[in-house]
C-alpha cells in the first residue's frame, strides 16, 4: 500500500447536495431518518462537500467513508476534518456515509470498504482535503458577507473572526452562503508542525453514546410491526434442505410464516423469542451428499501430508537446498497447527429491511463493504440500486466478519426478505449459534519450518511450507496465505517459502490481521527456537538480524527497553517476545508469563511498542493495541471452531468457544513510537505479537513448544 | 399476565410467559440499550438490575419476575451510577460498545454492595461480562476510578 497513490479526485469533491444522511437511529426516530433528517435534532445540515456538513448550530458533521465498528474511524476522520477546518472538537458529530462506491471509495481498494487497517492510511489526504475545502468556502463566504480581504480572516477554535472590524462569527452562520463558494482547486493543507489536534488524546465522539444505551446498532432499529426472522442452518458444511417440517414451529404464538429459503429454512414471527423458539421446534432433514463430512483431525492430517508435494513458491533466495546440504549443518524442525477461528462479535450478523411506501427500500446493517451488501440486495430483490439505500450503522463488532466479497450474509438476508413477500418491515438477526458454526472461519492452516544452523552457528537457512484454503479463493499464490512470512525481515542468506492452496466445504475468511494471525506466529516462534539453539538472545539475536529495518529494530529496542528485558522476573514467571510488521505497521510486545492453577498461561503484563507512522489520536492507538493484544490471546489460549467426526460443528456459543474475561486480560502498556512517516493502520497490528510472545515465554518456562492452538489444549492432552 | 416495574413504571405482560425478560425489553418495551449477545447468560450483554441485583435478563423467563423492579441501562441513575458512567466516559472505555450497557450494569451493582472494590472483586462481579474488543484493561481502571471519586 505505501506505494498506492492515495491523492484524492476532483470528483470525489463534487457538494453531495440530496445526499441521504445515513445515521445511528434511535428507534423512535426512524420515520424521521427515513426522510434524511437526523435523530435528535430536526435541524438541516448543509453539505460543503462529499465529507463535511455544517449545521445551523455550528456542529461540523463527517461522513464517515468507514465503518465505525469499535475501531476509531468516526473519531479519527473527524480529527482529520477538525484540524484542516481549525474546528472545536467540541463541534464534531460524525456519522455513516451512504453505500458509494464511487464517492466514498477506499483509496487502497478502489470500492467503499473498511478492513486491512486501511481507514486512516487512505484518508489521510483525501479527508484533510476536505476539511481544508471547507475552511476556506467558510473563509470565502464570510470574505463576501463582510465586504473584507480572504486573507485577513482567520479561524481558530470554531470561530471565524476579522481582527480588523472585529467581525466574528461561529460556522453555522455561513454554512449556506460556504456551499455555493467554488471549491479551491488545490486547498493548502497544514505541515505536520501546525497540527493543532493531531496527536492529541482527543475523546472518542461515539463514547457517550455507548455509555447510556442509546447507541443505536442494527438489532436495535424495530420500525413498527417489524417482522423477525431466523433461518434454521444445516450444521455440516455444505449441507441443503431435503425435507422439513413445520407443525410444531407453526403452532408457536407469535410465530407467522415459515419459509424454505437457499441457506435453510426461516421462521418468522412478530417477535425474536417467537422466531427462536419456533426454530428450535423445526424438523428439518438435511441432504449431507455435497457436505464436508471430514473431521478437523483428518482435515489436518490431509494438510501434513501436503508437506512432502510441490507446493506454490512465494520466495526462493539463495539455496535453500545446499543450505541444509552443508556439512555439519544443524536441521531443527518444526510443525505447527493452527485452528478454524469464528471472529463471534459481540453483534451477530443482522440487517433491517424496510420498504417505503414509494416502493424504495431502506436497508439498515453494519456493512464493511456498504455498496457491495447493496448491490447483492438489489439483485436478490430484483430492483434497480438506485431503489435501495443502505444504511451503514454502528455495529457490535466485526474484526473482518462483516466485510465477504459477494456478501454472502446480505443474500440470505435479502433472500429471507423476498421469500415472505410481505410489506411489513423485516430484521433478519442471527443467534450466537448460527455466528460461532457459520463459517467464514480464519481457516485451518499448517506450517512445516525447517531452520539449518551452520558449525559456526549461524541461521543459514529457512524453509516454511504453508497448507490451508486461500482465503481470496485463488488457485495460484494467495499473498494473505504466505503474508508475514514471503516477506521475512530477518537476514537469512538461504530462504523458500512455498504454499498450498486446500479446497474445503467451509468457507474461509480474514479474520483480525489475516495472515499473520498464522504466519506471525510460526516466524516469532521459529526465530525464537532458533535464536535459542545457537545461545542467543531473543532480543540481541533478533537485532542482529535485523539489520537494514530501522522501524523493526525500533520498536524491539522501545518494547525490550520499557520491560527492562534483562532484568531478573519474579520466580515462576518467564518473559518472550515477538516483532511484528503487518499493514505497515510495526509492534513490538514482551510478556510476562507464570503458569495458572489449570496448568494453562498466566499472561500479568505486555508491553507494547507501535511504530504508525504518524500518530492522529494516541488514546485510539492505544486502545487497539488494547484490544488487539485481548482479542489475540483469547484465541490464542482458549479458541478452535472444530469439526468433529462426520463434519459437524463441535463448538455452538460462549460456553464452549470461550472468549478472555476479564480475570484473563494482562496489564496492558502502550508506547507509540514518534514518528514523521505516513500514518497507517492500528486496527490489526496489535494482534499477530501476542500469541508468539507468550509462546515463547511458554517454551521458556516449561520447555515446550507451542505446535498447535489453542494452547489450551497442548495442556490438556 | 406478569407486572412489574420498569426504570420505575409499572408495566404488563401478557404474551408467552416463557419469552426471555431480554425480549420483552427490547421487543415489547422498545428498550433497546440492553443487548443480545448469546442467550444463554455466557456473556453479559443482557445484564439488568431485579431488584437491585444484576441478571441475565435472556435466561430470565417474564413469568419469574412478577411483581420485580426492572432497571435497565436507561433508567440506571444515582451515585454509583453517575460515577461509573463518568469514569467509562473519561477513560473512553467502549470500542464497539454493544457490551458495554452490560458491562455498566454489572459495574454499578459492584460499586453497590463493595464501594471500593480491589481487583479480585472486580474479577469476581465482572467475568461475567464478555467484550470482544477487550477493553478490559480500561474497564478496571474506570471501576477503581469511579470507586475513588465517590467519597475520596
Amino acid at each position: 500500500m505505501a506505494n498506492q497513490d492515495f491523492g484524492i479526485t476532483r470528483r470525489s469533491f463534487i457538494a453531495g447536495s440530496g445526499l441521504l444522511i445515513a445515521i445511528a437511529l434511535a428507534p423512535r426516530a426512524l420515520k424521521a431518518a427515513q426522510t434524511g433528517v437526523p435523530a435528535g435534532g430536526g435541524q438541516e445540515l448543509v453539505p460543503i462537500n462529499t465529507f463535511v456538513k455544517i449545521g445551523a448550530d455550528d456542529t461540523v458533521t463527517i461522513l464517515s467513508k468507514h465503518l465505525e465498528m469499535g475501531q476509531g474511524p468516526f473519531t479519527g476522520l473527524a480529527t482529520l476534518v477538525a484540524e484542516e477546518m481549525d474546528a472545536d472538537w467540541s463541534q464534531m458529530r460524525a456519522v455513516h456515509a451512504p453505500a458509494d462506491n464511487d464517492l466514498y471509495a477506499n483509496l487502497a481498494y478502489g470500492i467503499q470498504g473498511t478492513g486491512g487497517s486501511t481507514s486512516i492510511a487512505n484518508s489521510y489526504d483525501q479527508i484533510r482535503s476536505a476539511g481544508a475545502t471547507a475552511r476556506a468556502m467558510l473563509i470565502a463566504a464570510a470574505a463576501e458577507e463582510w465586504q473584507v480581504p480572504a486573507s485577513e480572516i482567520t479561524i481558530e477554535k470554531g470561530r471565524i473572526r476579522h481582527s480588523a472590524t472585529g467581525r466574528e462569527s461561529g460556522f453555522g452562520a455561513f454554512a449556506d452562503k460556504a456551499a455555493r463558494q467554488t471549491p479551491p482547486a488545490e486547498p493548502r493543507l497544514k505541515r505536520p508542525e501546525e497540527f493543532v489536534l493531531i496527536g492529541t488524546d482527543l475523546p472518542k465522539l461515539d463514547t457517550r453514546s455507548k455509555i447510556d444505551g442509546t447507541a443505536v446498532f442494527t438489532i436495535d432499529v424495530m420500525p413498527d410491526k417489524t417482522l423477525v426472522a431466523v433461518v434454521a442452518h444445516p450444521d455440516h458444511f455444505g449441507a441443503t434442505v431435503k425435507s422439513f417440517d413445520d407443525g410444531e414451529a407453526r403452532k408457536v404464538q407469535g410465530v407467522v410464516d415459515v419459509r424454505q429459503v437457499p441457506s435453510g429454512v426461516a421462521v418468522y414471527a412478530d417477535d425474536t423469542f417467537a422466531a427462536i423458539k419456533g426454530r428450535d421446534l423445526l424438523h428439518v432433514e438435511w441432504d449431507l451428499s455435497k457436505a464436508e463430512t471430514r473431521s478437523s483431525e483428518e482435515i489436518a492430517a490431509d494438510y501434513v501430508r501436503r508437506f512432502s508435494e510441490a507446493g506454490i513458491v512465494a520466495t526462493d533466495e539463495g539455496n535453500v537446498d545446499e543450505a541444509f546440504d552443508m556439512a555439519g549443518v544443524q536441521t531443527v524442525e518444526a510443525e505447527i497447527i493452527f485452528p478454524f477461528l469464528a471472529h463471534a462479535p459481540m453483534e451477530p450478523l443482522d440487517a433491517v429491511f424496510v420498504k417505503a411506501s414509494d416502493g424504495s427500500l431502506d436497508i439498515y446493517t453494519g456493512a464493511q463493504f456498504p455498496a457491495m451488501d447493496r448491490e447483492v440486495a438489489a439483485e436478490v430483490l430484483g430492483m434497480q440500486q438506485s431503489q435501495v439505500r443502505l444504511n451503514t450503522q454502528l455495529t457490535g463488532g466485526a474484526f473482518g466478519r462483516k466485510a465477504q466479497f459477494g456478501s454472502p450474509y446480505m443474500q440470505e438476508a435479502a433472500s429471507v426478505y423476498a421469500a415472505i413477500g410481505s410489506q411489513r418491515p423485516l430484521k433478519h438477526m442471527w443467534t450466537r449459534e448460527d455466528d460461532i458454526r457459520g463459517g467464514y472461519y480464519r481457516p485451518m492452516y499448517a506450517h512445516k519450518m525447517r531452520g539449518a544452523i551452520n558449525r559456526n552457528g549461524e541461521i543459514t537457512g529457512w524453509d516454511q511450507v504453508i497448507v490451508g484454503q486461500s482465503i481470496m479463493g485463488k488457485v495460484d499464490l494467495d499473498d494473505t496465505s504466505v503474508e508475514g512470512a514471503s516477506n521475512l525481515p530477518y537476514a537469512i542468506p538461504n530462504i523458500k517459502v512455498t504454499s498450498h492452496n486446500v479446497e474445503l466445504a467451509v468457507p474461509p475468511l480474514w479474520w483480525r490481521s489475516v495472515g499473520h494471525t498464522h504466519t506471525g506466529f510460526a516466524v516469532e516462534t521459529f526465530v525464537d527456537e532458533l535464536l535459542s539453539k545457537v545461545g542467543r538472545d531473543p532480543v540481541e539475536g533478533r537485532l542482529a538480524l535485523l539489520a537494514g529495518k530501522p522501524r523493526h529494530t525500533g520498536v524491539l529496542r522501545r518494547a525490550a527497553e520499557m520491560a527492562d528485558w534483562g532484568a531478573t522476573v519474579p520466580e515462576g514467571r518467564a518473559r518472550g517476545i515477538a516483532v511484528v510488521e503487518s499493514f505497515h505497521t510495526f509492534v513490538a510486545q514482551v510478556v510476562e508469563v507464570s503458569v495458572d492453577p489449570e496448568g494453562i498461561p498466566r499472561v500479568h503484563k505486555v508491553w507494547c511498542a507501535v511504530d504508525c507512522g504518524l500518530a492522529i489520536n494516541p488514546n485510539v492507538i492505544k486502545a487497539q493495541m488494547e484490544g488487539g493484544i485481548g482479542y489475540g490471546l483469547g484465541a490464542v489460549l482458549f479458541d478452535a471452531v472444530t469439526l468433529g467426526t462426520g463434519g459437524k460443528v463441535v463448538q455452538s456459543n460462549f460456553h464452549d468457544y470461550r472468549s478472555i474475561r476479564i480475570n484473563e486480560m494482562p496489564e496492558v502498556v502502550v508506547e507509540i513510537i514518534k514518528s514523521s512517516q505516513r500514518p497507517t493502520g492500528v486496527g490489526e497490528p496489535g494482534l499477530p505479537p501476542i500469541g508468539p510472545a507468550v509462546a515463547n515465554a511458554w517454551r521458556s518456562l516449561t520447555g515446550t513448544p507451542v505446535r498447535q492452538l489453542p494452547i489450551v489444549n497442548i495442556v490438556a492432552t | 399476565m406478569v407486572t412489574f416495574v420498569l426504570n420505575g413504571q409499572e408495566r404488563t405482560f401478557d404474551g408467552d410467559p416463557d419469552t426471555p425478560l431480554l425480549w420483552v425489553i427490547r421487543d415489547f418495551e422498545k428498550l433497546t440499550g440492553t443487548k443480545y449477545g448469546c442467550g444463554i447468560a455466557q456473556c453479559g450483554a443482557c445484564t439488568v438490575h431485579l431488584d437491585g441485583i444484576p441478571h441475565r435478563s435472556c435466561v430470565t423467563p417474564v413469568s419469574m419476575i412478577d411483581g420485580s423492579d426492572v432497571v435497565t441501562i436507561e433508567g440506571v441513575t444515582g451515585l454509583e451510577a453517575e460515577a461509573i458512567k463518568a469514569a467509562w466516559a473519561a477513560i473512553d472505555v467502549p470500542q464497539c460498545g454493544y457490551c458495554q450497557s452490560g458491562q455498566i450494569m454489572s459495574a454499578v451493582a459492584l460499586l453497590q454492595m463493595v464501594s471500593k472494590p480491589t481487583d479480585d472483586d472486580i474479577d469476581s462481579a465482572m467475568t461475567g461480562n464478555i467484550c470482544r474488543c477487550a477493553t478490559y484493561h480500561r474497564i478496571r481502571a474506570a471501576i477503581h476510578a469511579a470507586a475513588n471519586s465517590i467519597g475520596g
